[in-house]
């Protein structure tokens, strides 16, 4: 049976700002979902309260699997219930090999009730699998015994959140705008990994500005953020649509929310530069 | 190295540290009343059986303790109590070239330790020095016949008088400091090393320090003579009970690197948190030699430690790689001092130190360039990681150039272990410990992997067990 992430009424603040005001989503295993919404709607927020970052505060709502709450699992206890989040801008851990990094994390994804200091999965066994991925994608042999993003470019560390992604194949994958700052080969290299990875046991949700990671990975779901709500739901002719047209006609059917984000957006003008 | 102590933390009853238990003390041979003063030195020069110049040399050393006030830098010192330490136990009555002949209980310990595993498997010499005394000692016979010498420093003074006065305190004469007069005047056990001309010996010789008994003095002294184109590797390990009492470790080790010669002196010392650490260690290298310490602290109460290498003529290089990590309750003040005095020499130092949970980790160094020593070079890098804001970290780069025409780099930073790095792990499934650990074991890579693979294994290894415990 496959799998359901549920959101409800989901409230989340920083730094006691109120960012997330009562966000539901439903998402079931082998579900392609797009998240869109302009700059400062809270598409980043939603995924990173998702993954449970500690300065993102859940004031109200429930995140579950089926049924069981996520709201006090701490990140990591998260990535073993199947939930992986695709960083936008993935930090760079010098001295630490991405093949260490990864059967660390390969190991407690896949035995989740593993204690800390019990054994690895096989050397043999995981080095075969990493150099398989790494050619399925298209990723240098010498990738692996690189510093976990350390000097990579911009292309580089998305493809590494690939390779994450295909490795750990998590229930519920989040690509936080994985396709921002690439340029159009490196987009395309993206799109067409994500759906080689997609199935039946991978829900996908994308947040992204570009047609074209759409396009190769056509969603099923489109939820479009305003000012912290979902205010619109529609599939995958709504995204093509916001694409093309922008959020102007989301804010004229949305007025209330469009004068939130207004107001906002002022707040944070009037802020002093350092400060932002 | 040290593989599968069955002890547990609840049976040895300490937290993280994992070599605090101790043996018996009751079949001890001797054991010298506390306290430091004539008698005392007599007493151990006369149960040594020295010459009469080495009773002289102890006790004209004692005078320069007892004479130079403590240094006001470093570390706290005032605590220690000179008085209430045993300055010479001996446990055993010899030291045996069989592990079946050393008494059970100390055979035990080094097992626990994984000693005698360690020299099956790689090395090519091992003393193993227990309290005052070498109770263990094997070097491999080829190398033996090639005229290598691996003893400790006590036989070595009976059996090879002439070398060992050649170079005995030549390095480090007892006036250096307060400690180097003190193990001048009470040093006993430690390794002597001589590599004859043209000898390479491939796997490396380890030594390693244990101390027992509460209160303990140990003084080890060793000397290394690695003569032209020759070279050696040699290991230190050191472990101690965890007491509530002090001890003090204060070796004096010196190392005379000939022309063309290459010595690396690698130390892998993990004190309990009871032991004061005063150590003196030195090396000459010569013409086109080559002089590393690799410096791994970890533990202790107080480390003050700060390795040199005096580069005495042209070509001569010099390398120190340090790491200190200062946990709850814990100093290491550590470093490395370079001294250009011949033209044409080059040093370089690389320092890595983490604190956390309120430790404190200083980097003391200098570099030194004599008038006329054109064309060196130097290059420092300095390193520190903080894993909460409890803990201190500072850096005290000592330059003295008296020359124009050389290059001197420094480099220093201070990081903290980010959030958003523990963030990034932590939603790959580490947990927090594993991802500040895996954080930590990045931060020295770049040092570690200069050691043999065995090293390497064995300091994170330990680093993993220092960060056990660490998240709260």
């Amino acid at each position: 049976m496959s799998s359901v992430l549920k959101v409800e009424n989901l409230c989340v603040s920083i730094d006691e700002k109120l960012i997330l005001k009562g966000v539901d989503l439903e998402v079931r295993q082998g579900e392609i979902h797009a998240l869109m919404g302009p700059n400062g709607s809270g598409k980043s927020t939603l995924a990173y309260a998702l993954m449970g970052h500690p300065k993102y505060e859940l004031v109200d709502g429930r995140i579950s699997i089926d049924g069981e709450s996520l709201n006090e699992l701490e990140p990591d206890a998260r990535a073993r219930k199947g939930i992986f989040l695709a960083f936008q801008y993935p930090v760079t851990v010098p001295g630490v090999k991405v093949a260490d990094f990864l059967r660390h994390a390969v190991t407690n994804v896949r035995n989740p009730n593993r204690k800390e200091g019990e054994g690895l999965i096989p050397m043999r066994e995981f080095r075969a699998e990493l150099k398989s991925r790494m050619e399925e994608l298209g990723i240098e042999p010498e990738f692996a015994r690189r510093y976990l993003n350390d000097g990579f470019s911009g292309g580089e560390k998305k493809r590494m959140e690939i390779l994450q992604l295909a490795m750990l194949r998590p229930k519920f994958a989040i690509l936080d705008e994985t396709d921002s700052g690439l340029d159009s080969d490196a987009v395309r290299f993206v799109s067409e990994a994500i759906s080689r990875l997609a199935g039946p046991d991978m829900a996908i949700i994308i947040i992204t500005h570009h047609e074209r990671l759409l396009e190769f990975n056509r969603p099923q779901h489109t939820h479009v953020l305003l000012a912290g709500r979902v205010v619109e739901r529609g599939d995958a002719r709504l995204a093509h649509e916001l694409h093309d047209q922008g959020y102007t006609g989301v804010r004229q059917r949305h007025p209330e929310a469009a004068a939130e984000e207004q107001a906002a957006a002022d707040a944070g003008n009037r802020q002093p530069a350092a400060a932002r | 190295m040290a593989t599968d102590l069955k002890t547990t933390d609840e049976e040895i009853g300490i937290g993280e540290y994992q070599y605090g238990f101790h043996d018996s003390t009751a079949n001890y041979v001797f054991t010298a009343r506390k306290g430091i003063d004539r008698d005392i030195v007599t007493q151990i020069s006369e149960m040594k059986n020295e010459p009469a110049w080495m009773r002289e040399f102890r006790l004209s050393s004692l005078e320069m303790f007892f004479r130079k006030p403590l240094p006001t830098w470093g570390g706290e010192l005032r605590q220690l109590d000179f008085q209430d330490i045993h300055y010479y136990v001996k446990a055993a009555q010899g030291q045996e070239r069989s592990w079946e002949d050393v008494p059970d209980e100390i055979r035990k310990t080094y097992d626990r330790l994984g000693i005698p595993e360690a020299e099956r498997k790689y090395l090519a010499g091992v003393k193993a020095q227990y309290e005052s005394e070498v109770v263990y000692g094997s070097l491999q016979e080829d190398l033996a016949k090639q005229g290598v010498i691996f003893t400790d420093t006590d036989s070595a003074l009976r059996d090879h008088p002439e070398l060992f006065r050649q170079y005995f305190g030549t390095v480090i004469p007892p006036a250096d400091n307060k400690f180097a007069a003190l193990n001048s005047a009470v040093w006993s056990g430690g390794s002597f090393i001589y590599v004859p001309k043209g000898v390479k010996i491939e796997f490396p010789l380890q030594a390693y320090f244990r101390i027992n008994s509460e209160n303990m003095g140990q003084f080890e002294r060793t000397l290394i003579i690695v003569d032209e184109g020759a070279s050696v590797h040699y290991v230190e390990g050191c472990t101690a009970p965890t007491y509530s009492s002090e001890s003090l470790h204060s070796a004096v080790v010196e190392i005379i690197v000939k022309r063309g010669a290459r010595c690396r002196y690698t130390t892998i010392q993990n004190w309990s948190s009871n032991v004061y650490n005063l150590v003196t260690k030195r090396a000459m290298a010569y013409g086109d030699s080559l002089m590393e310490w690799v410096d791994g602290n970890l533990g202790s109460r107080l480390t003050m430690k700060y390795p040199a290498i005096y580069l005495m003529e042209p070509g001569a290089r010099g390398e120190t790689l340090s790491i200190a990590f200062a946990g709850k309750g814990q100093h290491q003040d550590a470093g490395a001092k370079m001294v250009h005095c011949a033209p044409n020499t080059y040093s370089r130092i690389i320092s890595k130190s983490i604190s956390k949970t309120g430790g404190r980790a200083s980097y003391r160094g200098l570099v030194k360039v004599a008038n006329g020593a054109t064309g060196c070079k130097s290059n420092v890098v300095c390193d520190a990681l903080l894993l909460d804001s409890d803990s201190r970290s500072d850096t005290y780069p000592y330059m003295e150039i008296d020359e124009d025409n050389v290059v001197i780099e420094h480099e220093a930073s201070v990081s903290k272990i980010s959030d958003e790095q523990l963030f990034y792990l932590m939603s790959r499934g580490l947990t927090e410990a594993e991802a500040s650990s895996m954080i930590v074991t990045g931060f020295i890579e770049p040092l570690v992997k200069e050691l043999p693979m065995e090293y390497a294994v064995e300091m994170n290894r330990l680093i993993e067990l220092q960060m056990e415990g660490s998240i709260g």
